[in-house]
């Protein structure tokens, strides 16, 4: 049962840590401001919550898991908010409607 | 297992220093924005993994509180690149 848990950690940690990485390569590499927020959420959004996800197998209490998941959340309702309100401003840039 | 957890950390603490680049670079302020707030999502992320991994659960709230001041870090930029906007506008 330990290995198991092990695995799906490191499992989930490892492709937390991949979504980083495409979220930082994107956020480099794109031309464009409203592409590279699109590559920010995924940095954001997927690579914190499956690191979370790894780590809450290892997590030996419930308050300690829902700690976890309690800091997830709220990254993700910030990320959410913060993404909404620079894509405005990327938008104002310039319409290219 | 532990190690694993502190490479990863480790390891997502310089994706986010190569995010730091766009700051530099970053055209517009929007583009220092987004660097902010993936050192704050990185930041966390890794302080996460380094509470599992030295078996610290007081990182944790540090993390929960970094999570929370990014998020006031991103608006303050934002406000203050909307206010010039307008001035400009």
């Amino acid at each position: 049962m330990r290995f198991a848990l092990d695995a799906l950690t490191i499992f989930a940690v490892a492709a937390g840590a991949f979504f980083f990485l495409a979220g930082t390569v994107g956020l480099l590499r794109f031309p464009d401001a409203l592409s590279r927020v699109h590559a920010l959420t995924k940095a954001d959004n997927l690579g914190l919550g499956l690191i979370v996800v790894g780590l809450l197998f290892q997590t030996e209490g419930l308050l300690a898991g829902l700690k976890l998941v309690a800091v997830w959340l709220l990254a993700l309702l910030a990320g959410a908010a913060v993404t909404q309100l620079i894509a405005r401003i990327a938008q104002a840039g310039g319409p290219r409607v | 297992m532990a190690d694993f957890l502190l490479g990863a950390a480790g390891f997502v603490l310089a994706m986010v220093a190569l995010g730091l680049v766009r700051t530099l670079h970053g055209p517009s302020t929007v583009d220092r924005i987004m660097a902010a707030q993936l050192l704050g999502t990185g930041g966390t992320a890794g302080l996460l993994l380094l509470a599992q991994e030295m078996n610290l659960p007081a990182a944790v709230d540090v993390a929960l509180i970094l999570a929370l001041l990014a998020a006031f870090v991103s608006i303050a930029l934002f406000t203050d690149a909307a206010q010039s906007d307008a001035n400009r506008g």
